[in-house]
């Protein structure tokens, strides 16, 4: 790995950088959760694009986001106990 | 940079440790893809427990077939890492 030139850097610059660094990781993430949920939910609610997003695809929607960030968590907590096992192994 | 400058072991740490907490990330974000469109029906006011056995059992299979690709990819000849890949 390519060593990072910050000598001169104080302290303060670095815990500017490091959130800088973590907002960003955020923002990436928030992308993505954009991205797929969209993909997702469009096609779960919506089979037939109509003149305008109707009361009914609305609410289809709002709850397939909310099953998403359900299964997407779900997910989280099953893979990070599998890496917790096999570590104990 | 001189070669016997080193990094600046604090951040060098909090790279290392944002590095895999974002691999993680990206996986679950790839597993959720997968299991969704694998285990997900129509959805509802909340995740039922079929659904949310299926998630799981998805997320483990998925790993272990992908563990067990990788030892039987090691194990053929024809993909050596040392050799470039030949596909027949």
């Amino acid at each position: 790995m390519d060593t990072l030139s910050t000598g001169s850097l104080s302290g303060a610059q670095k815990e500017e950088l490091m959130d800088q660094v973590k907002q960003q990781i955020a923002i990436a993430n928030a992308q993505e959760l954009l991205t797929k949920m969209s993909e997702k939910c469009f096609k779960k609610c919506i089979s037939k694009p109509g003149t305008s997003l109707d009361n009914s695809e609305q609410k289809c929607i709002a709850m397939c986001m909310d099953r998403y960030m359900d299964a997407w968590n779900l997910v989280s907590r099953t893979y990070s106990s599998r890496i917790q096992r096999e570590r104990n192994m | 940079m001189s070669e016997n400058e080193s990094a600046d072991p604090q951040l060098e740490n909090f790279i290392l440790a944002e590095t895999q907490k974002q691999r993680f990330q990206v996986l679950v974000h790839g597993l959720t893809d997968t299991c969704w469109d694998t285990c997900m029906g129509r959805p509802s006011t909340r995740l039922d427990s079929k659904t949310e056995v299926c998630i799981m059992n998805c997320v483990e299979r998925f790993i272990d077939a992908t563990t067990f690709i990788t030892k039987r990819l090691m194990n053929t000849t024809k993909y050596r890492s040392d050799s470039p890949l030949e596909f027949q």
